[in-house]
This record gives structure tokens, sequence and C-alpha cells, in this order.
């Protein structure tokens, strides 16, 4: 990957046709930059001026893949499938969406649909089984396994009482559980994908988590996403109690503080602590770092939680008296903004980034100051290595995409 | 006096019920009314006076005959009220009577609230009685599945994933072959607004879609529809009481606009929707005002026609009346701006009374259309006082009701119908697409040229 500073243009996509630009997509390197094009009834995917071979009746969700494949689910002939770098999977389906990579991008997976059935398909291969419905599709993070709740039981039209019986699992690999819920919600694997976990509905009233299909002894009133601790194994979810909401792990509260709120929570890499968005009071959002609210309070949201990668930051967006900025361990950007994208960590953890928007522009700051030219629309930023050079990806407002490093 | 009956047909009242004991409801019942039963219910209950003026604002009341069983503070008297002075220990007939009263009697209307003296919201008190007949599994069948619905795909009509997306692209293709170029932007990051809509515009009335996209097409608007769930702004769950769920909901919605970086999202015309957006949902999650703005399609269209980014090319001819859907005048204050869209839009405008924040529920809000077919006998039996301002509109010239609200929709079909009004519904959005100046139009009369 080319880091030397400077600024490039590397594409003007309006030169490339006359036909509808509908999306675009830049690549992890910034080196390329992807269209769907759209005219006369058939939709063509271009890249830096190159179309795919083949042209499709329907093309969208252009993605590139961290390892810099190009990525689009196309339709022809009535039937959907995922194109990798112009190549169609050999499998096609009456839908297919929702295309998830693997860590390093060398797995790719998505949502399909054939004939009324719901299942997953891995690199082109689809489950062996199908089900009634199939949602929060996930991938590990090697890619080994696939995991998504299924409907696994049919339900007649209205009939609420077999609902409460459950019809719902976590199929796991297209194998659901034995055990079926009334609801299932956002499985996950645990790091080395052994082990999945969802949140569940045992009865119309009760929420735990269940871990491969066997829920806790303890019920709550409500719980939201579960992760798996990376240093030890064990579950954690924030849940409602009846002393308020509580980060529970294993069914035990992990915390001694309760809030009026947790909502996401994440883990350090390295598994030694664990961040939640919390709100200790109505109205009031802060990030709690190992049950230890940060000091800062934020009046309209915290989102995006993520520790840096060596472990040792912890940061999000946040909303506060209608403008978005960031904050890193406790500590706000001096500037505000109309919108941010998500924080994005040095591979060291030392600087942190985001594009930002004010009014049509958008910029890329580097902890709290600009870093480069502003642009009509920007992507995420990129460091390098040792975190001294940061990629910056945007399209001028004459439609111009543009490759920027710029050292720090 | 009419006697009610409480045999309803309804199997999520009928079976349910049958299932429950006197020891599993002074258990459930005690539970919830302590940890739940703050100092809110104690006040209102306590505070209320009997006095009865809430009564006159109470269309089930004025078209019972003044019946007071009908009134709200008679709803109150039926079923909070001996339920907090037995302190739970009530029989399972009992709580059949009380799901009847608060789901299918009461549209959570807010409109005695203006009324009260001192402020009674009896829409509150009748959503806590909800809230403990779900807590006891006794939701009217048509509703609880809606709410099941909800659970399960985060949309209020099954609607898969799939054909979500399918429909959108469906809608897309039909409107680009009106409008050259137009797109619906699905997932398109970083756009101005995310737009919302509920599952009843994929499911049935996909039209409202298509011209939803040629409106933002004409008024170069920059916007995105979610690909995930989310995407659907509507709650039924708020009105079974099912309030975990309600939380979900809202937090999917908010979420989806959050991970699509928009400044805000703009809503469809729909009302009870906006009061899970805007008031309860957000709320019961622990954010005061929504996490992102939300604009309603009344004030969105306000801002379009006020900034000429629609131009009107031809008013509507026909006379036309607005029914002010209760969640959006009363609940936001939207009417004004909704009569200012009607100016722009309308030649004959036939004024309806009341009107404005006094204006008559339709009959269906508040989830009360939603309890389905076993009580829709029920929900047209009072249905006179809303038939009557409607019909008083009738002969002052009007023939088309324009609601900025599905629910209202569904209910005022229903009621024109049932008294033979002979009168038509439109939303304002079909008003827009209609009378709007579409430029698209005069390149393709030049091209004919």
């Amino acid at each position: 990957m080319d880091w030397e500073p400077g600024k490039k243009s590397v594409a003007e996509p309006s030169a490339w046709s006359q036909a509808l630009l509908v999306e675009l997509a830049v690549s992890p390197d910034g080196e390329r930059l992807a269209a769907v094009l759209r005219e006369e009834g058939s939709a063509r995917v271009v890249v830096n001026g190159e179309p795919w071979e083949t042209s499709f009746d329907k093309a969208w969700y252009l993605r590139f893949s961290p390892d810099g494949r190009l990525t689009a689910l196309v339709n022809a002939d009535m039937k959907w499938t995922v194109a990798v770098d112009g190549k169609p999977w050999e499998a096609a389906f009456g839908f297919a969406w929702n295309t998830l990579f693997s860590r390093a991008g060398d797995v790719m997976a998505a949502c399909v649909q054939d004939n009324g059935r719901y299942l997953a398909a891995v690199d082109g291969k689809p489950w062996k089984q199908g089900f009634f419905d199939l949602s929060d599709l996930v991938l590990s993070a090697e890619g080994g396994r696939t995991a998504a709740v299924v409907q696994a039981k049919a339900l007649a039209e209205g009939d609420v009482f077999a609902f409460d019986q459950g019809a719902f699992a976590v199929a796991v690999d297209g194998k659901p559980w034995d055990n079926t819920f009334v609801n299932c919600w956002t499985p996950v694997f645990s790091p080395d994908a052994s082990s999945v976990a969802a949140q569940v509905r045992t009865s119309p009233r009760e929420y735990t988590v269940a871990v491969d299909g066997k829920p806790w002894e303890q019920g709550f009133a409500c719980v939201w996403e579960p992760r798996f601790s990376p240093a030890d194994g064990s579950v954690t979810v924030p849940a409602r109690t009846p002393k308020g909401w509580a980060l529970v792990r294993d069914g035990r509260p992990l915390w001694d503080k309760t809030f009026a709120q947790v909502l996401s929570h994440e883990y350090s890499p390295d598994g030694s602590r664990v961040a939640a968005v919390v709100a200790p009071s109505f109205g009031k959002w802060t990030v709690a770092v190992d049950g230890r609210p940060w000091r800062a309070r934020f009046d309209q949201a915290v989102f995006d939680l993520c520790f840096s990668p060596d472990s040792g930051r912890v940061a999000a967006t946040v909303r506060h008296r209608g403008k978005w900025t960031l904050a890193c361990d406790g500590t706000t950007w001096d500037e505000s903004f109309d919108m941010v994208g998500p924080p994005v960590f040095s591979p060291d953890g030392s600087r942190l980034a985001a594009r930002v928007r004010r009014g049509d522009t958008w910029t890329v700051f580097v902890d709290g100051k600009p870093a480069g030219d502003a642009y009509a629309r920007a992507f995420d930023p990129v460091f390098n290595d040792d975190g001294v050079r940061v990629l910056v990806r945007g399209i001028s407002a004459r439609g111009l995409y543009f490759r920027q490093v710029v050292a720090l | 006096m009419e006697q009610t009956s409480t045999q309803t047909g309804d199997q999520g009242l009928e079976k349910s019920v049958a299932r429950l004991t006197p020891d599993q409801i002074a258990k459930t019942l005690g539970e919830i009314l302590k940890s739940e039963g703050g100092a809110r219910l104690k006040a209102y209950v306590k505070t209320c006076m009997s006095c009865g003026l809430c009564a006159d604002a109470c269309h089930f009341y004025l078209s019972h005959e003044n019946d007071p069983r009908f009134s709200p503070a008679g709803k109150v008297k039926q079923t909070i009220a001996p339920l907090l002075k037995k302190k739970g220990a009530v029989d399972p007939e009992f709580i059949k009577r009380a799901a009847l009263v608060a789901f299918t009697q009461c549209n959570l209307c807010k409109r005695c609230v203006m009324y009260c003296p001192f402020g009674v919201d009896v829409a509150w008190l009748m959503l806590f009685v909800r809230r403990l007949c779900s807590r006891l599994g006794v939701v009217p069948q048509y509703i609880q599945d809606t709410a099941h619905s909800h659970s399960v795909t985060k949309n209020q009509m099954w609607v898969k994933e799939d054909e979500w997306i399918d429909t959108v692209f469906w809608q897309e293709e039909e409107a680009a072959e009106e409008v050259p170029g137009l797109t619906i932007p699905l997932e398109r990051e970083g756009a101005d607004i995310m737009y919302s809509v509920i599952a009843p515009e994929p499911k049935f009335r996909a039209q409202l879609i298509y011209q939803a996209a040629v409106m933002f097409h004409a008024a170069g608007v920059s916007w995105t529809m979610p690909a995930t769930p989310g995407w659907d702004n509507s709650d039924m769950a708020m009105y079974t009481g099912e309030n975990e769920i309600m939380g979900r909901l809202k937090r999917a919605h908010f979420e989806a606009a959050m991970r699509l970086r928009v400044k805000r999202i703009v809503m469809g015309e729909c009302g009870h929707a906006l009061r899970s957006v805007h008031d309860m949902g957000n709320r019961w999650l622990g954010w005061k005002t929504p996490p992102v703005p939300v604009t309603h399609a009344i004030e969105f269209y306000w801002e379009l026609l006020e900034s000429g980014k629609i131009r009107v090319a031809k008013k509507l001819k026909t006379p036309v009346t607005l029914h002010d859907p209760c969640n959006v005048a009363r609940g936001l204050g939207l009417h004004e701006k909704a009569r200012d869209v009607m100016a722009a839009l309308c030649e004959d405008f036939v004024e309806m009374h009341p009107n404005r924040e006094y204006n008559i529920c339709c009959g269906a809000g508040g989830g009360v259309i939603n309890c389905g077919p076993p009580h829709k006998a029920e929900r047209l039996a009072a249905s006179s006082a809303k038939a009557k301002q409607l019909f008083d509109a009738r002969t002052r010239g009007a023939r088309t009701i324009i609601a900025p609200c599905h629910n209202c929709h569904g209910g005022l079909e229903d009621i024109v119908e049932h008294h033979h009004l002979g009168m038509d519904l439109k939303f304002l959005g079909d008003v827009i697409y209609e009378c709007m100046e579409k430029p698209w139009k005069k390149d393709e009369e030049e091209q004919g040229r």
C-alpha cells in the first residue's frame, strides 16, 4: 500500500458513462473506486472506469471485503446471488442480501431465500437446511462458522398461543439448537467460534441469555446483546434487574452499580476491560469502563463504542446539544459537528480519527484536528501501521475521487 | 341502560382469562403495582374527583348516548381504581372486563385530558391497565399477533427482510418508469434524512413509497431507507403494554439512523408511530429526546412547500376536509402546519368542527382497530360522534377527507362505509403527488412537441 504523502485523483465516475450512477464504494487501500451504473434495464459494476465483464439485471450493495475484493448483490434471470470481482457465485437464489466478511475478508456469507426457505450461504455454499425465516446472521471472526436466528417451527397466522410455546432458535452452520424460544436475537460467537450466545425470551415476559441453546437459570425483565469475554470465555449482557439496568456475567451482576439504561457493551481485545454505553440517570448518557462511568455526560446519544487495538483506550461518538463529536477516555474533542463517522484508532491506539460533517462537506479529523482536504463525501480514514500517516478518501464537489495520504 | 357483554369472541381474551387463577392474578399484579405503580398512578387515581367534565370529551361516551360506563372516569372506575383498592386481588372475570375496557373502549386519544381540571391522563391509566393485562397474558388476539410480529421482524406485518428490500426495488422500478433517473436509495450512508414508514406501506399501500420517492426526487432531497430492520417506525407493542418490545423497536429504528449517519429521520404519515418515536419508546430507553431528530411527514411537506422545493402545479378542486390525527395534533401540535399544507394544495377547504387539538378521534387509534374483527362492531357502535362531525363537514360540501395517519384511514373508511357518508379518503402525500409540479412531464411534453 502506498503511504507516500500526497493527493492524487483516482477516478472521475461522471466521465465513465452517461448511465445513472446509483452507488459508490471505495477499496480499503483507496486505489479503486467502484460504482453501480444503471441504464436500459441493466446494471453494470465499474471499477476505476473498467466494467465487470458481465452486466446484470440489477446490482447493489457494493462492498469491498477487507482483503480488497469487490462484491455486489446481483440479479440475473430472476435469481439473486453474490458476485465477487465480477464473478457470481455458482449458486443463485430467490433472493440474497446482507453480505458479511470474516475479519481478514477471506470468507464471505450472505442471507439467502430460495423457494420460500431461508438460510445462509458461505462462499456460495448454502446451508443444507432452510427455515421459515432467518435474521441476525453473523459470521465468526475467522470465517469458519455462521449463526443466525431462525424460525424453526411453523406458526399458523395469528396463533398467539403457539407463538408463546416458542418457535425460534439459533441455527449454527445450518443446524438449529434443540431448544426453541419465544424469541431469539443477536447471536454472537465466542472468540474461538466454539460457542454461540444469544438473547432469548423464555416466556412472553422473561428474557435471558442462552449459550449453545441452554438458557441461564436467571431471568430478567429485558436484556440486550451478549458478548463473550476474550479473556475467560464468560458471557456478559446488559440486563434489567429490579434495581435497574446492570451488566450481568454468567447470570450474576458484574458491576456494583446499576443504571437507568445500559445499552451496548464491548470488551477490549485482550479481554482485560469491558465498557458499556450507560445512562446514569434519565436522559444523561456516558460510557462506563469496568463499572466506572466517565464524568462527562451527553444529553442525546452515545454510539459506536469501541476499544483501541492495544486495549488501552475507549472511544465513542456522542451527541450533545444537537451536535455530534467524539469522546475518548472521558474527554470530548473541542469541536463538534453535524455528523461524525465511527471512531478509528491507529494500531497502537495513540491516535484517533473520524470523518466529520459540517454543512455539506466532510473532512477527516485526527485527534480533534483536520487532516487533509474537505470533500463532498468522505470514507472512513485508515492509519498506516505506525500511525504516523492517515489515508483520506474523498469525493470532491465536482465528483472527482481523490486518494490523499496525510503525514501526521 | 344497555348491558355490555363480556363475551368477546376474542381468543386472546377468552382463552387467556380461562387459564388465570386468582392467586396468579394477585401475585402478578401485586408485583407490577409495586415495581411500576409509582406516584403518577396514585396521584391520578386519587386526584380524580369524578366531576364528569371528561365525559363530554369522549366519543365512546357521546356515541353511547351518554352512558357513564363509557366516560373516561367511568373506565377508571371499572378498571384501575378497584384494582388498586383490592391491591390486585381481583378475579379472572374482572381482568377480562378490564382488558375489554382498556383495549377496546379507549383510543388513548387524550382528548379527555384537556378537559380534566386536574390534568388526569386517563389514556396513561388505560395504558397501565393494558400493561397489567399484558403481564397476565390477556391481550386481544389480533393486536397481540401484531406485537409478536414486531418482536420477530421489528415490523408490524411479518414482512421478512428480503420482502422489504424487494418491495422497495419494485416501487423504485415503477417510479423510475414515470420519472427518469429516480432512485430509492437503500443504505446510502451520509444522506441528509432517513425516511421511515410503517409496515402496511410495503404490505398494502406500496404506492405511498412510490409517491414519497417522486416527491423527494422532485425536491432534490438527499435521503435513504435502511435495508435492515429498523425501517418500520410503527409500534403496536406500545399499545399492548409490552414496553420491552417497544424499547427494542425504537432502538432498532434510531440505531439504523445513527448507523446511516443521517442528520434526521423523516417519518411517513402515521400518528401512533410518532407517539412511539417521539414520546414513549425513546423515553423508555432513557432518551429524553429522540437521539436523532424526528420530523413528521406533515412538517416535512410543509418545509418542501414553504421552501419552494416542491411547487404546486394545480390545486385540488374537490372540496376537502381535514381530520387532525390525535397523536400529531394533540400530541405534537402539527395542526397549523397541516392547514398550511392544505391551503397550498386545495382550492376548497371545509373545516371540520371541532378541529385541531379538539378534534374527535377516528375510533381506530390506540391500537383499537388492531384488535381486529372481533371488536369491529363495538368500534363502530362508538362511531356516531365522529360520523356526525364528518356528516356536518359533508353537508357543507366536503367530499374528501384528508387524514395524515394510517390508522385514521382505517377507522374513517369504516365509519364512512358504516354511516353511508359517501366520502373518500386521501393522505396528504396523495394530494401532493397529484398536484405537484413534475418537471419531467414538461420535458416529455416538449420532447413530444
